[in-house]
């Protein structure tokens, strides 16, 4: 189902935790909401469950306004940060129990809802476990018939908040990837909130990047990398460089460098560069000329800490068999770069 | 009597020494090795302090008890008069218990759950039963509950009669045994997770289902231990109840005032029977209340 989040204001006790939150999320998407903590991600979120009313705002789930509809009336799968299984009740009767508390007459019988709860577990990889209780699963496991009972009302849509965020680093990518596998089988629209950048773009068909209650940008893994709308995307999004330039005629010059050309008007820029998009010049050809503070190996590149008279830049050097040392004089010019005015 | 006092000595001095490398090998099975120290001197302080605070008292009650034989003790346990004293203390400390367990788990839920003026005031207020002498309460409840009291004279153009007559006696017991209800329920229901109601909504479960379906059971445990305690507390009442009870026999007569009137009759056989009768019965019922509790606690999980 589409969801259609219009012009949502969120107040705590006058703290604002949302300004002004218009998205878009298109039916079976996957979608990721991505930002530090105190971005406002988790509320969106709770927001569109109906778990937090908006201060102002609509949010429609396809031509409908559900802006008014309680929780229970939305049918929306959520997924809490730590579960919330019900921890008195066996797998089954916790997969099985958004089945059972429908009213009498679209309550399925017992017996459907047994069959229905042993193919979700099914689903989730779980099978066999249906008799145990909360407790005498990991950490994974739960999370599974967390996600299992959210599919067992058939949601429209499925909302996840920080799925992986109690799980260990290799559990964690496996279930990352097989939570891909089973929303391209399902077909739910899903949105999750998430901190890890690594997590948002692996897994998102599109990445909702926030920050202080504002959403900075929506976009493709690609777009939100290599495009970012803003300073903050820049930065949050994988490692940057801030220079601070200024362009003149047409041209980007850093300490009287000439940069690259830059089609904008005169005046003081900043200048952000990836570690990667950097090239080291041979000797005596211009760029910025810096020394070498830190050299670090890491796989099949060289990471940089390059001063250039007082301002440090992380650069990402290929390995070529050259030995780079520290104290090491170099020269690098950027290749790609993105410019935002001084803020 | 001598038997057992020099069985709990024996028992005693062994505590307190710490135990000597011999012995350890030996002590194995009783207590495994610890990073935990003073396992021997914990140990000990803990057995004397029971035994001189509640073990040897009672073993004194068992032996006098067994004074009057056994044709005695039955005798005495089913004298009509007796029997008339269990039903009353056991049945009204029962509803009061039973009472306090819906209206208990009540009030911690409000008092936890909810922010409203006076909030703190009322918290206080439940521990007052603790606090205020029983005498004071059962003149109190007296006054109150008599025929031209404030509550009784509501009552009286119905024919009901609360004080002096056995309903008096619920009334006090509830009184007394509130606290306990409430005070073991509110910390358990603020650990309740938010997010395991939350979870229950958004699977469809309206308000009603969510309470009785997830949160109640959750409590069970928390529950079954306050009944204990607010039962335990009940059976054991005196001071309130026999201002209030009007204390005719067979009719209002609560086994500790019977037991109070058999001392006063010097008739100390008897007096120590009917105490161990109400012992056995006590201890029978916290026991059944216990497991109970054990095993709903290690099915929910929550309050242990």
């Amino acid at each position: 189902m589409e969801i259609s989040v219009r012009n949502v204001r969120k107040d705590f006790d006058r703290f604002p935790a949302l300004h002004d939150v218009s998205l878009d999320i298109r039916s079976g998407e996957l979608i990721a909401l991505l930002g530090p903590s105190g971005s406002g991600k988790t509320t969106l979120l709770r927001l569109i469950a109906g778990l937090e009313f908006p201060s102002e705002g609509q949010i429609f789930f396809g031509a409908e306004d559900a802006s008014a509809r309680s929780v229970r009336e939305r049918n929306v799968g959520f997924v809490f940060q730590h579960y919330a299984l019900f921890r008195h009740m066996t797998v089954a009767d916790n997969i099985g129990f958004g089945l059972t508390v429908r009213p009498k007459a679209t309550r399925p019988s017992p017996k459907e809802v047994r069959r229905r709860v042993l193919e979700l577990l099914d689903l989730v990889q779980l099978p066999g476990l249906e008799n145990r209780f909360p407790r005498q699963l990991s950490g994974g496991q739960r999370q599974r018939v967390a996600l299992a009972r959210a599919l067992a009302i058939e949601p429209a849509v499925l909302l996840l908040d920080e799925p992986f965020g109690a799980l260990d680093a290799k559990v964690r990518k496996d279930l990352r990837r097989w939570l891909r596998d089973l929303h391209d089988q399902t077909g739910h629209t899903t949105v999750f909130v998430t901190h890890d950048q690594e997590e948002a773009l692996e897994l998102a068909d599109r990445v909702v990047v926030m920050s202080q209650g504002r959403i900075e940008q929506v976009g493709t893994a690609d777009d939100v990398y290599d495009r970012p709308a803003s300073p903050f995307v820049f930065s949050f999004i994988g490692q940057s460089n801030v220079l601070p330039v200024e362009i003149r005629g047409g041209s980007a010059l850093f300490g009287g460098t000439v940069l690259g050309a830059a089609a904008e008007p005169d005046g003081p820029r900043r200048m952000y560069v990836r570690p990667h998009d950097f090239d080291m010049l041979p000797e005596g050809e211009g760029g910025l000329a810096g020394r070498i503070v830190v050299a670090r190996r890491t796989g099949g590149s060289r990471f940089c800490t390059v001063d250039l008279d007082g301002v440090p830049i992380e650069i990402e050097l290929p390995h070529d068999g050259s030995a780079v040392r520290p104290g090491d004089r170099i020269a690098v010019r950027p290749r790609r770069w993105t410019l935002f005015d001084n803020a | 009597m001598s038997s057992a006092a020099n069985g709990g000595r024996a028992r005693r001095s062994r505590g307190p020494h710490p135990p000597s490398a011999g012995a350890s090998g030996q002590r194995a099975w009783f207590h495994k090795p610890s990073v935990v120290p003073g396992f021997g001197l914990t140990f000990g302080f803990a057995v004397t302090y029971l035994a001189l605070v509640v073990l040897v008292p009672l073993g004194v009650l068992l032996l006098r008890a067994t004074g009057v034989g056994w044709s005695g003790f039955v005798q005495t346990a089913l004298d009509p008069r007796t029997l008339a004293a269990l039903r009353l203390t056991f049945g009204a400390s029962f509803a009061a218990a039973t009472i306090n367990a819906v209206f208990g788990v009540l009030l911690a839920w409000i008092l936890v759950r909810y922010r409203f003026p006076g909030r703190r005031l009322l918290d206080a207020a439940i521990d007052l039963p603790f606090a205020l002498p029983t005498a004071v309460a059962g003149l109190t409840l007296a006054a109150l509950y008599s025929r031209n009291g404030w509550i009784g004279q509501l009552f009286a153009p119905l024919g009901i009669r609360i004080a002096y007559t056995p309903l008096g006696v619920g009334v006090a017991l509830l009184f007394v045994s509130l606290p306990f209800m409430v005070r073991t329920v509110q910390p358990v229901i603020e650990e309740i997770d938010r997010e395991v109601e939350e979870a229950a909504a958004t699977l469809g479960a309206t308000r009603l289902q969510t309470v009785v379906r997830v949160v109640l059971p959750s409590l069970v445990p928390a529950m079954l231990t306050g009944y204990a305690l607010a039962f335990a507390r009940a059976i054991g009442e005196y001071g309130s109840v026999i201002f209030v009870a009007g204390n005719q026999p067979y009719v209002s007569e609560i086994v500790p005032l019977l037991i109070v009137f058999r001392l006063e009759e010097f008739n100390y056989p008897a007096a120590t029977a009917i105490a161990t009768l109400m012992l056995l019965i006590s201890f029978a019922m916290l026991l059944f209340v216990n497991l109970v509790q054990a095993w709903s606690r290690r099915r929910f999980g929550y309050g242990s």
